[in-house]
Parts: structure tokens; C-alpha cells; sequence
């Protein structure tokens, strides 16, 4: 038994402590968002926020995770409330089927807090781990700018949401 | 339910007791009545003609809820929305009041395959009628109960409207069995210039729980009580499992099952990594007898086009007349590419007291429950398929075989629900392909520059092996009593096959299209996005601009002096002029401008895209730049939805033309996951892709996911050749052959 911290709430995870997070997450701690694409660590889909870094879910163990603070998509926003990454991709309808999205979203918003401005270049070159098969990049690209700017708009506001550790 | 009240002429003519309800009806939908009475009916359009009832598609309840129904199954395309548009438009209520239902044996319709960008033409063009249809009949209801004319009376917010103001809500109108009617033939559609939500980019209902973590697809479902399996497939096609030691792997901790018959095998676990361990422990115990079967990958085309081949003569002209002065010709390939979903297949089954459901993704609920249901010898009717979205899949991917996997596993754990969902390097290896392909080109120029004749020769297997019956199936293939892959057929004209665009849509004076149908498959193929249109429109389009620059002629003038279809020129003219397409223009050093037209299949979308590509001479590195494409799809349904399609298509056609080959060995497939096949990245996505669209109000719908396939590989093929002054016809163009072309 390991306790795992997702999403800001402890969970106690009875599973291998060799388990990839991946699994803990869908399997035991019943999220979606962390998509299974490859195993292997070469798409993306899988794609958490560890401590502020993104992190592949599907190829770390869960051993590795003690005392971290594990944030997936769903520890962003609800549909009623989005974070700014979240109203970005849907302004944007920055999806066809929506698969990798998921993992493109986390690593785009741990891009976004560690630099808030950044260029096409570097969204481009942080966003280079994963793959889209629907050819959505022009439109993950324009999300990704928009939450930028939404994020920027979002941290004049008390209320700000989508900012995590 | 009721016997339905049928709407044919004969019966009102007769009399029935359904007399008085059968002409107020006939009234209120048919828009023509001046038909001669011996004539046979005419049918209605779209998928109403083979599910002709007004409610298989639109449902109305007591309390005004009303709810669409299609047999075609979203996957990605965002049809779900549109047809929610499509409906609320011609029923005149709030788009957000309706609620569509996709693919579902026990609910929806049968459309077949969601396919060949038919989803609009079959479902759309029914849905529309069919709500065009019930609003009339709400609007003759009303006319009866209020005592007024039917021209008196409109529709506004679900419920039918007096002059005097007075209000019946679709929901008081709406009698039992009221929709249980065939739809006629014509429908009273609403003047286009009308429409207040077809037409509008009205946002995608399926994104806000795709970008939040809601539960969205197939991969996502939990059941209770659901266990998870894995599939440990033979290490190539036809190996023979001769050993299995399953002792070490019933001891593992969580395996609930191991499932084998004959060279099927699985293990089922009570968690999902369990099984995967479980399945890593018992791929070694599992023994196999491996036979080399596949040709050589390097003689690949010599050995496709040995083949036996049935040949047709599918197009000929002849004009003796235009006389030939000077000839060129060429070879196209394609090799073997895969759908490569990001998500790899995954399906959910249950079996209880004799009746399986399986929940899955697969493109065709009503096949596939034919195929497992004559796998598992039980009769269809006691199979549901239910369709749940999964990772795009851009044709016949896994969707089906891990649908059957689910369903023969499931059978030996009656009562539990089992999740397969398989390995990226099996997906990888065992989804059916996109055939390889061979074209063979040679045409004659006249003294005017003009193409005098044409001669296209296109080598291919089939491109769909989708089931129907059970043989198409993995599962089934591999069971002790397998059952075996069906013969392949050729897909018939005009939609076609191998030889799908195969016949120009140019005008030439003479033209011979030749299609060398192969029907042995040394690999696993079926249908894959664009079927043969991507590698004949490449081979065409790339052909056009060998030609135009032996005539000496700019590529889009050289189109357009061919093409008499004015929507066909439309689309060229809008692309080039997007683009900025000048007849004498220089690109800047080390690029180049391309062009490429096609009316996917000859009868849908047209589209046109114009590209900018450089290349890097020392490397050989090509990266599409800009493109800048013209669509007309017919009556658009939602700008954004059509945009994001022809987006997608030239990003996809851009990986698949330039980076992508399926890879193998004597024995079998060598490309298992994202660094053996590898697909584009962000690094080369293109600086942008405009999209322009042409909108016909009130023409049928045309379809939009494969338009983009083939037009966007020539035009990049062409700017690649205009960059470099070399022509290449091998897919992919990879980054060595521009290399090697450019050092030549």
C-alpha cells in the first residue's frame, strides 16, 4: 500500500510498486484523461504533471511518485469550470478524435507555467514528444497560444484558476 | 408496437382504414403530386431508402424531448454535431434540445460502415429529410386539432404556431406511433437562405468532456465487475502455437483466466497491468512455428505486379482525331502504410445467458455483429454492438479484430464484463494496412499542348476486408475451428477500390484506365482513408505536372485547360488564388509551389490544395512550408467541422507522403511501434494551412473526410519536384530519396 497524491487528494493505491502511474491512474484511481497510446514512452498520450514537469505516465513506476504531487487533466478543470487550458481547446475546437489531447494539454500547461509568453519555437519544441494522428496541430498550436494569453488575463484575477504546483 | 401505416398510393387507393390518416399525411409531405400513378414509386434519399421509417431516425416523447438516431458511428469527425444541426434545423427547435444516438444494434438503423465520407450523403441527407418529414406531420397535426390550414400555421421553438397565436408543443402533438411512417420520397426542405443553425460552426458537443477528463471513449468505460485482458498474438501471420506452458502464469498474481483455442491465446486479469504482466510471462511460454512468408520488402512492386491479376478495361475513349506528338511515361508506388491510431484498439464485452454485448469502436456495428455472432455459432439477434468512440481510426484499423478478442474472451467468463484493449507493437503489426500500390502512366501531348491520350494502369489489392462474416476477424482466423478470410472482391464503380480516381476526371480526347485487380495478399490489408484515391490521385496529379511542364505550361492553367466541370474549376481557381498563385512566379531559393485538384471518388467533395515545401539540399529534408486549400463539399453543414477535416487530411497525407512505409521481413512485420514507423511531428508541421470553402446552399452533401488525402500528396510531391527539379514517384518521399535525387 502506497499513498499517492493526485489532483491535490491522498490516495491509498494497493498495486506492483513497479506499476507505471499510468495504470494507478486509470485503474485504481478510476481517471481518464491519461491516455494508454504506446507504452513505451514515444507518443505522449499518457502525459501527467509531476511536481510542475510533465511526466510520462506510462513509463513511471509508481515508487517513484512517494511525497510528489501527481496532477492529470482533470485536476485542472471540470467542464463548468475550465482552467484557461481547457476554454483555449475548446475555443479553439483543438480536436478531431481527442486522443493524444489529453497528454498535449499537460505538457503545454506545465510549458505555460514555467514561461508564460513563450514562441511558436517553443511551444513547437516542448510539444515535440507527442504525436496527433488526426493532424490537429494547427490547432493544438493555436490553443496553446490562446491559454497563454488567457492564463496572463487569468492571473490579474483573484479568482485565477489553472495554475498548479 | 403497431403495425405501421404505409404510405403507398395503391393503399390510399384502396381504401384501408388507413384512409383519412394516409391522405392528410400524403398532404402534408409530398411536394409533388403530379406523378403518373403507374410509375414506380421513387425511393427516398439517403440511408431512408433502406430504413425508410420516420422514427428509425427522429423520436419525439410526451414532453417534447426528441431524440436523432444514426447508424454511423463518430469517430472523430464530429458528424454528431452536425447531424444535431441538421436535425434542429429542419425541426425548427434549439440545437442544444436535441439529443443524437449513434451506431447501436438495438437502436439505431443499419447504415453499414461509417465510410468512405458517406456519412453526410447516407445519414445527413436522412436525418434531414426525415426531420423535414416529421415537422410536417406535427404541422398537419396541428392544422387538424386547430382547424386550420396547414399554410396557415409555422413552426418556432419545437411547437407548432397559429396566426391567433395559439401553441401546441411538438410534445402535445406528438400521438403513439404518429412517426411510425415511411417517409416519402420528397421532402419540403427549408429555403437555405433560411437556416439559423446549419451552416453555423457551432462548437463540437463531444470536446468539453475530451478536454476535461470526462469518460469519452471505449478506452474509458468501467463496468462493474470488469476484468482486463490481454492478447498474446503469433509472432507473425499464419505461425502455428505448438507449446504453452501455462502454469507460471495462473500463478501470477490478479490472472483470473488464460483463454486459448487453437492459436488464439489470452490472459484475463483483474487489473490492467496484471494482465499485461500476465501477457508478458505467458508470450514467453507460448511456443510457436513461424513459416517465412513475405516477399522481400526491396522487390516489392516486381513481386506485386507478378501477381496473378484480373484486369478490366474500366474506362475507354477513343478519338482518333487528337494525335499525339510527344509521349512520356512513368511508375508510381505506394508502399504499405499503416492507420496508426494513437490509441491502440480496444473493445469491452459481456456475456450473459447466451446474449453478448460488446461495446467498441469499431466503423460498422451491424458487420461486425454478423462476424462474431458467426463466430461464436449463435444467432445475430442475440449479439448488440454498441459503438463507443476510440482513438481515430481513418478506416479498417484493429477496431474489429479487438472487438472480436473482447467477445471470445468474454464467452469464457459468462457474467463479466472483460476490456481488451491491445499493445502498441500489435497494433502496430497486425492492423490490416493500406495497400501497396503500383501505377503506371504514359500520355501524349498534341501539337498544341493539350493531352491528345491517356493510358493509367493501377496495380492493387482490395481495399476492404472489413467483416461481414466472422473470417475477416483475427479471433476467429486463429480459433482450433478457424474460420477462413473470405475471398476479396474488388469494390465495385463508380466508388471503387484499388482503382477509386483511377478514371481522370479530366477531359482527354482518348483514355484507357486499366485495373489490375491482385488478389493475393502478402500482408494483412483493408481499407485504409481515401482508399485508392491517395495513391491515383498522386500519381495523376503528379503526372498532370510532368505534363504541363513538357507542354511548357503553368500546372494550373494546364488543370484548368482540361476541365470543363465548373465546380471542379471553382475549387482550382479559389485554391490558386488563396495561395497567390502566379503564372510566372519564382519561389525563393530552395522551395518550390505545388498543385493538385480530384473530386474524391469522381462524385463527392472536390478540392483543390496549392503548397509551398522547402528543402534542404545538403540533407535532403523536405518541410511542407504553407498550403493553402479550396473545399466544396456541397450544403456545408459547419464551416469549423469541414475546416478541421481538410486541416486534418493535409496534415495526415503530408506524414504519409512523406515519411511512411510499413517495414517487414521474411516472416513478418519490422515497423511495431513510433520509432520503427515513424509519423510527423510538431517539428514539420507547416508554418499554416488556410482553408477556403465554397458553399452550394441546398446541394446535397458531399462528404469531407477523404477529399483532402490525395490532392494534398501531389501537391506536395509537385513543389518538391519544382524545389528541386527532380520528380519523385516512390511514397514516401523521404528525406534520403530527395537526397539521392538531388546528388544524382
Amino acid at each position: 500500500m502506497m499513498t499517492l497524491k493526485v489532483n491535490g487528494r491522498e490516495h491509498q493505491v494497493d498495486a506492483d510498486p513497479d506499476t507505471p502511474l499510468l495504470y494507478v491512474l486509470r485503474d485504481d484511481i478510476k481517471l481518464n484523461a491519461a491516455k494508454f497510446g504506446c507504452g513505451l514512452g514515444q507518443c505522449g498520450a499518457c502525459t501527467v504533471i509531476v511536481d510542475g514537469k510533465a511526466v510520462l505516465s506510462c513509463v513511471t513506476p509508481m515508487i517513484l511518485l512517494e511525497g510528489k504531487q501527481v496532477t492529470t487533466l482533470e485536476g485542472l478543470g471540470t467542464i463548468a469550470e475550465p482552467a484557461p487550458i481547457q476554454r483555449a481547446f475548446m475555443e479553439e475546437q483543438a480536436a478531431q478524435c481527442g486522443y493524444c489531447i489529453a497528454g498535449m494539454m499537460m505538457r503545454a500547461q506545465a510549458l505555460l507555467q514555467r514561461n508564460s509568453k513563450p514562441t511558436d519555437e517553443q511551444i513547437r519544441a516542448e510539444l515535440e514528444p507527442h504525436l496527433c494522428r488526426c493532424g490537429t496541430h494547427m490547432r493544438i498550436l493555436r490553443a496553446v497560444r490562446r491559454a497563454a494569453r488567457l492564463m496572463d488575463t487569468a492571473e490579474a484575477s483573484p479568482a485565477a484558476k489553472g495554475s498548479i504546483q | 408496437m403497431n403495425a405501421p401505416v404505409i404510405l403507398d398510393r395503391r393503399r390510399v387507393l384502396a381504401g384501408s382504414g388507413a384512409l383519412i390518416v394516409s391522405f392528410s399525411i400524403t398532404g402534408a409531405l409530398a411536394q409533388q403530386q403530379d406523378a403518373p400513378a403507374a410509375a414506380p414509386p421513387p425511393s427516398p434519399p439517403g440511408s431512408l431508402k433502406t430504413s425508410p421509417y420516420l422514427d428509425s431516425w427522429i423520436r419525439i416523447d410526451g414532453n417534447g424531448g426528441i431524440t436523432v438516431f444514426t447508424g454511423k458511428a463518430e469517430i472523430g469527425q464530429g458528424f454528431k454535431t452536425a447531424f444535431q444541426q441538421i436535425a434542429a434545423e429542419e425541426l425548427d427547435v434549439p440545437f442544444a434540445s436535441l439529443k443524437v444516438v449513434t451506431a447501436d444494434t438495438k437502436l439505431t438503423a443499419n447504415e453499414g460502415y461509417t465510410s468512405g465520407s458517406n456519412s453526410a450523403k447516407d445519414s445527413g441527407t436522412a436525418i434531414q429529410n426525415a426531420a423535414a418529414q416529421v415537422r410536417a406531420l406535427l404541422i398537419a397535426e396541428a392544422a387538424t386539432r386547430l382547424d386550420l390550414p396547414v399554410e396557415n400555421l409555422r413552426t418556432e421553438n419545437g411547437a407548432v404556431v397559429a396566426p391567433d397565436g395559439r401553441r401546441l408543443s411538438y410534445g402535445e402533438l406528438v400521438a403513439a406511433d404518429m412517426l411510425h411512417v415511411q417517409a416519402q420520397p420528397k421532402s419540403k426542405l427549408k429555403d437555405p437562405a433560411t437556416f439559423k443553425v446549419m451552416g453555423q460552426s457551432i462548437p463540437r458537443v463531444d470536446i468539453p468532456a475530451k478536454v476535461t477528463g470526462g469518460a469519452a471513449y471505449v478506452q474509458d468505460m468501467r463496468l462493474p465487475g470488469m476484468v482486463h485482458a490481454r492478447i498474446v498474438r503469433p509472432p507473425s501471420y499464419g505461425a502455428q502455437l505448438t507449446e504453452c506452458d501455462t502454469s507460471a502464469v495462473e500463478k501470477l498474481p490478479g490472472v483470473v483466466k488464460i483463454v486459448r483455442d487453437g492459436n488464439f491465446l489470452a490472459v484475463v486479469a483483474e487489473k490492467e497491468f496484471q494482465a499485461i504482466k500476465a501477457m508478458n510471462v505467458l508470450a514467453t511460454a507460448a511456443k510457436w512455428k513461424v513459416a517465412a512468408s513475405l516477399p522481400k520488402q526491396d522487390d516489392l512492386f516486381k513481386v506485386l505486379t507478378a501477381l496473378p491479376s484480373q484486369d478490366t478495361t474500366i474506362f475507354e475513349r477513343s478519338n482518333p482525331a487528337a494525335a499525339g506528338q510527344k509521349t512520356i511515361e512513368a511508375t508510381y508506388t505506394r508502399p504499405y502504410q499503416a492507420h496508426g491510431s494513437i490509441g491502440p484498439s480496444c473493445a469491452v464485452a459481456q456475456w450473459i445467458d447466451g446474449a453478448m454485448t460488446v461495446w467498441t469502436h469499431t466503423q460498422g456495428v451491424y458487420p461486425d455483429r454478423q462476424g462474431i455472432a458467426e463466430m461464436l455459432r449463435v444467432p445475430p439477434a442475440s449479439v448488440r454492438l454498441i459503438h463507443v468512440e476510440g482513438s481515430g481510426c481513418y478506416g479498417h484499423n484493429g477496431a474489429d479484430d479487438a472487438a472480436a478478442d473482447a467477445a471470445l474472451i468474454a464467452r469464457a467468463l459468462p457474467g463479466r464484463p472483460v476490456r481488451v484493449q491491445w499493445m502498441r507493437e500489435q497494433e502496430h503489426a497486425w492492423e490490416p494496412f493500406g495497400p501497396a500500390m503500383v501505377t503506371k502512366l504514359k500520355a501524349s501531348l498534341d501539337s498544341n499542348g493539350k493531352i491528345a491520350d491517356w493510358h493509367f494502369d493501377v496495380w492493387s489489392n482490395t481495399h476492404s476486408m472489413r467483416p461481414g462474416g466472422a473470417g475477416s476477424m483475427l479471433a476467429a482466423q486463429h480459433m482450433a475451428q478457424p474460420f477462413a478470410l473470405p475471398a476479396p472482391k474488388p469494390l465495385p464503380l463508380p466508388e471503387g477500390g484499388g482503382d477509386r480516381n483511377a478514371i481522370p476526371f479530366y477531359n482527354f480526347p482518348s483514355a484507357r484506365v486499366v485495373h489490375h485487380f491482385i488478389p493475393a495478399m502478402p500482408l494483412r490489408i483493408s481499407a485504409m482513408r481515401a482508399l485508392g484515391a491517395y495513391h491515383n490521385v498522386f500519381s495523376i496529379e503528379s503526372f498532370m505536372d510532368e505534363l504541363a511542364a513538357l507542354a511548357g505550361a503553368d500546372p494550373v492553367e494546364f488543370r484548368l485547360k482540361h476541365l470543363d466541370d465548373s465546380r471542379g474549376r471553382d475549387v482550382i481557381e479559389k485554391a490558386a488564388q488563396g495561395f497567390g498563385w502566379k503564372t510566372s512566379q519564382k519561389p525563393p531559393e530552395n522551395r518550390g509551389y505545388g498543385f493538385a485538384f480530384a473530386r474524391y471518388k469522381n462524385l463527392a467533395a472536390y478540392c483543390a490544395v496549392a503548397s509551398e515545401v522547402e528543402v534542404n539540399r545538403e540533407t535532403g529534408r523536405p518541410r511542407l512550408v504553407r498550403a493553402v486549400a479550396a473545399v466544396d463539399s456541397g450544403q456545408v453543414i459547419n464551416p469549423d467541422g469541414l475546416t478541421n477535416q481538410i486541416e486534418g487530411a493535409i496534415v495526415q497525407s503530408m506524414s504519409w507522403t512523406l515519411y511512411e512505409s510499413v517495414t517487414f521481413d521474411d516472416t513478418g512485420i519490422t515497423s511495431v511501434d513510433w520509432q520503427t514507423y515513424p509519423i510527423l511531428r510538431f517539428n514539420s508541421v507547416p508554418e499554416s494551412i488556410q482553408v477556403h470553402i465554397i458553399n452550394r446552399p441546398g446541394q446535397p452533401f458531399l462528404g469531407s473526410g477523404e477529399t483532402g488525402q490525395g490532392p494534398a500528396a501531389a501537391s506536395i510531391a509537385n513543389a518538391i519536384a519544382n524545389a528541386t527539379g527532380k520528380r519523385l514517384r516512390n511514397l514516401p518521399l523521404t528525406r534520403k530519396r530527395i537526397k539521392d535525387a538531388i546528388d544524382a
